[in-house]
C-alpha cells in the first residue's frame, strides 16, 4: 500500500484516504504512540513521509501520530461514557484493552458514535480471554448497557390502549413490543450493580469538587461485583426516563413470544399452564399502561 | 452580506450550541438567545428524549443544523439512508440552512469519527463540489461548508487551503461557514498568515461564522472547544466581519462546558466586534 504520487481522480483520492485510515485505526503502542512498523514491514516513518509533509517542528510521522492518538482517545472515551458499569467491573486497564481489541476487530461502520458499542456483547463472547474470569458478568453488563442506549432513543410505535384488546380473538391477534424495549435474561443482577456504580461515580464527582475531596473520592472507590443470580428484565423508557423492570419467568416468556410476533394465544401459552388468567390480565393491563404493546411491526 | 442565499436570507445574530448540560436551564428559564445550533447527528435518532427535547426547543427558538459526518470530501458516495434521516430532521427543524465540514472521515464504510483534512487538489475539489451539489439537491436546503482545523498537510496538495475552499464553493455554488478559530489553529500548525486566508476567500459566500477556544501544546495547537475564545481569534473575527459583513455567528463550547450564562456571555462578546464592523461599514 503506497500513497498515490499525484492525485488526479476519485480513485487516487480513495487510495490516499484508505492509506490514512489504515494508519489512524492501527492500535497504539504500549507507550500510546503510532506503531513504528507498517503492516508490510517498512518503517511507518517512511510511509508517513510518502504522503504527509513535515514542518519545522514535527516530522510526517509525528503529524500522523496526532490523528492516530486522537482516533483512539475519542473512541475509547466514547465507549467509556456508554459503558460505566463494564468499566467498573473490569477496571480501567482491562476495559481499555477490551475496547481497543473490539474496535480493532469491529471498527465503526456507522455515521454516529451512538452505535459504537452495539456489537460489544457479542465480541465479549467471541474473545472470553479478554474478560476472564468475569466473562459471563461482563457479557450481561454489556447487554444491559446497550439496552439502555436503545431505550434512550429507540423508535416508539403508537401504543395499543388497554381497552383495545377487549374482545380480541387470542388465536388471531398478533401484537408487537416497542422497538425501544429490550428483554434480557441475565445470570447476574446487573441493574443493581450499574445503579451502584453510577451512584458511586456521581458521589465521587461531588467529593472531588469539595475541599479535600480526593480523600472522599478514594473512599468511594469500591462497588462489589454482582453475584450470580438468574434475573429477567425489561429495559424501557417511560415519560422520557429510563427504567429497568424485573420480570417473572412467565412474564418474560410471554413478552419474548410477543416480540417474536407469535399470535396472542401462543404468546400467553408460552408463559406456561400454571399462570392464572387474572394474573395474565393484570400483566397485559400493566404492559399496555406502560406503552409497551403496539401493533405487530410490518415485515422487513 | 448578513443575509444571503447561503443562509436562507436570514440575519440570525449570535447563537450558541445546544448542549445537554444546558437543557434543563433552557427549558425551565427560557433565556433569550438569538438561535441555537444543533449537531444534526445527535438528533438523527428514531425517538426518545433527544427528539422530545428538540421539539420543545423548536417551540421557542430558531435552530440551525450543523453536521459532523457528511464528509463531503470522502471518496465514498453519499449514503442514501443517512441522507433520508438527515432530510427528515431538516423537515422537523425547518433549518434555514445546513452546514457540515470540508473534510473527509470515512472510506469504504469505515468511520474514523474525525474531521480529516483534504488534499488540496483540483480533482478533490471537483469531486467534493459534486457531492455537495448532490446532497443539497436531495435535502433542498442551502449548504454552508466549514473549514476545519488540521494538524497535517499532504504532499499531493496543489494549492493553499483557502484556494481549495474557494474552488470547492465556487464549483458547488454553496456557502461558507467560516470558522475563524480553525483558521487560527491551522495557521499556527502550518505556518501561514491567517489574514491571507481571510482576505483570500469569496466574502459574499460567507453565510455563518464560528468562534471557539483552543489549547496550545509545545509543538502544535489543538482545536479543543473547551476554553473561552482567545484574543487573536476575536481580532480575526473583527477583521472577518469587516470583510464579510455582520454574519450569523456561533460560539462552540463542547468540552468542560461551563454554565449556560457563562457560555452565552462569551458568545455575546462578539457584539463588540460586530459594532466595530458596523461603524467601519458606515465610515466606508
Amino acid at each position: 500500500m503506497h500513497a498515490p504520487k499525484r492525485l488526479q481522480s476519485t480513485a487516487d483520492l480513495r487510495r490516499l484516504q484508505r492509506l490514512m485510515t489504515h494508519a489512524l485505526v492501527r492500535p497504539l503502542t504500549r507507550e500510546g504512540g503510532l506503531q513504528p512498523e507498517w503492516i508490510d514491514g517498512r518503517p511507518t516513518a517512511e510511509v508517513a513521509a510518502e504522503f504527509i509533509k513535515p514542518n519545522d517542528r514535527l516530522s510526517s510521522f509525528e503529524r500522523l501520530e496526532i490523528y492516530n492518538r486522537m482516533y483512539w482517545y475519542r473512541l475509547v472515551e466514547c465507549a467509556s461514557d456508554d459503558c460505566p458499569g463494564l468499566r467498573a467491573l473490569l477496571g480501567e486497564g482491562r476495559f481499555g484493552r477490551l475496547i481497543r481489541a473490539y474496535l480493532a476487530k469491529y471498527p465503526s461502520r456507522s455515521f454516529t458514535l451512538r452505535n459504537l458499542c452495539s456489537r460489544l456483547p457479542g465480541f465479549i463472547r467471541e474473545e472470553p480471554r479478554l474478560t476472564s474470569p468475569r466473562t459471563a458478568a461482563a457479557f450481561d453488563v454489556a447487554r444491559f448497557e446497550w439496552a439502555q442506549t436503545v431505550a434512550f432513543d429507540g423508535e416508539a410505535r403508537p401504543a395499543i390502549e388497554p381497552g383495545e384488546l377487549a374482545g380480541a380473538a387470542p388465536g388471531r391477534v398478533r401484537l408487537g413490543l416497542q422497538p425501544y424495549l429490550s428483554l434480557l435474561a441475565l445470570d447476574y443482577p446487573v441493574d443493581e450493580y450499574v445503579i451502584a456504580v453510577k451512584r458511586r461515580d456521581a458521589l465521587r464527582s461531588e467529593a472531588s469538587h469539595a475541599v479535600g475531596g480526593d480523600h472522599g473520592a478514594r473512599r468511594l472507590r469500591h462497588v462489589r461485583a454482582p453475584r450470580r443470580t438468574r434475573v429477567y428484565m425489561a429495559v424501557h423508557r417511560h415519560s422520557g426516563r429510563l427504567y429497568y423492570k424485573r420480570l417473572s419467568l412467565p412474564e418474560f416468556r410471554m413478552l419474548e413470544a410477543l416480540k417474536a410476533g407469535r399470535p396472542l394465544g401462543r404468546a400467553i401459552a408460552a408463559g406456561g399452564a400454571r399462570v392464572r388468567p387474572e394474573r395474565i390480565r393484570e400483566w397485559f393491563s400493566l404492559w399496555a399502561k406502560l406503552g409497551w404493546i403496539c401493533r405487530k411491526p410490518p415485515s422487513p | 452580506m448578513p443575509a444571503n442565499r447561503f443562509n436562507g436570507f436570514n440575519d440570525y445574530g449570535i447563537g450558541i450550541g445546544l448542549r445537554v448540560p444546558h437543557y434543563r436551564h433552557i427549558l425551565e428559564k427560557k433565556p433569550v438567545v438569538d438561535w441555537f445550533e444543533i449537531i444534526s447527528e445527535n438528533f438523527m435518532v428514531d425517538g426518545g428524549k433527544p427528539l422530545e427535547v428538540l421539539d420543545r426547543i423548536l417551540e421557542q427558538y430558531r435552530v440551525v443544523q450543523h453536521g459532523v459526518s457528511m464528509y463531503f470530501g470522502s471518496a465514498d458516495r453519499p449514503d442514501r439512508a443517512h441522507l433520508r434521516k438527515l432530510k427528515a430532521l431538516v423537515r422537523r427543524t425547518k433549518t434555514r440552512w445546513l452546514s457540515d465540514h470540508l473534510c473527509w472521515g470515512s472510506v469504504d464504510g469505515t468511520f474514523t469519527h474525525d474531521l480529516l483534512p483534504m488534499p488540496y487538489t483540483f480533482a478533490a475539489a471537483k469531486r467534493t463540489a459534486e457531492k455537495i451539489r448532490q446532497i443539497r439537491d436531495f435535502l433542498e436546503v442551502p449548504i454552508c461548508v466549514e473549514n476545519v482545523s488540521s494538524y497535517a498537510e499532504f504532499h499531493a496538495s496543489e494549492m493553499t487551503e483557502w484556494e481549495f475552499l474557494t474552488e470547492v464553493v465556487e464549483l458547488a455554488d454553496c456557502g461558507i461557514l467560516l470558522d475563524v478559530n480553525n483558521i487560527y489553529v491551522s495557521s499556527k500548525n502550518h505556518g501561514f498568515n491567517p489574514y491571507d486566508y481571510l482576505d483570500g476567500i469569496p466574502h459574499d459566500r460567507v453565510g455563518q461564522m464560528h468562534v471557539a477556544g483552543h489549547t496550545k501544546f509545545e509543538k502544535y495547537i489543538l482545536d479543543t472547544h473547551d476554553h473561552p475564545v482567545l484574543d487573536p481569534v476575536w481580532k480575526m473575527y473583527a477583521h472577518a466581519t469587516r470583510l464579510c459583513g455582520v454574519t450569523a455567528t456561533l460560539l462552540e463550547w463542547d468540552d468542560k462546558i461551563p454554565s449556560f450564562d457563562e457560555v452565552h456571555d462569551e458568545a455575546l462578546k462578539a457584539n463588540r466586534f460586530i459594532d466595530g464592523a458596523r461603524q467601519h461599514a458606515k465610515a466606508v
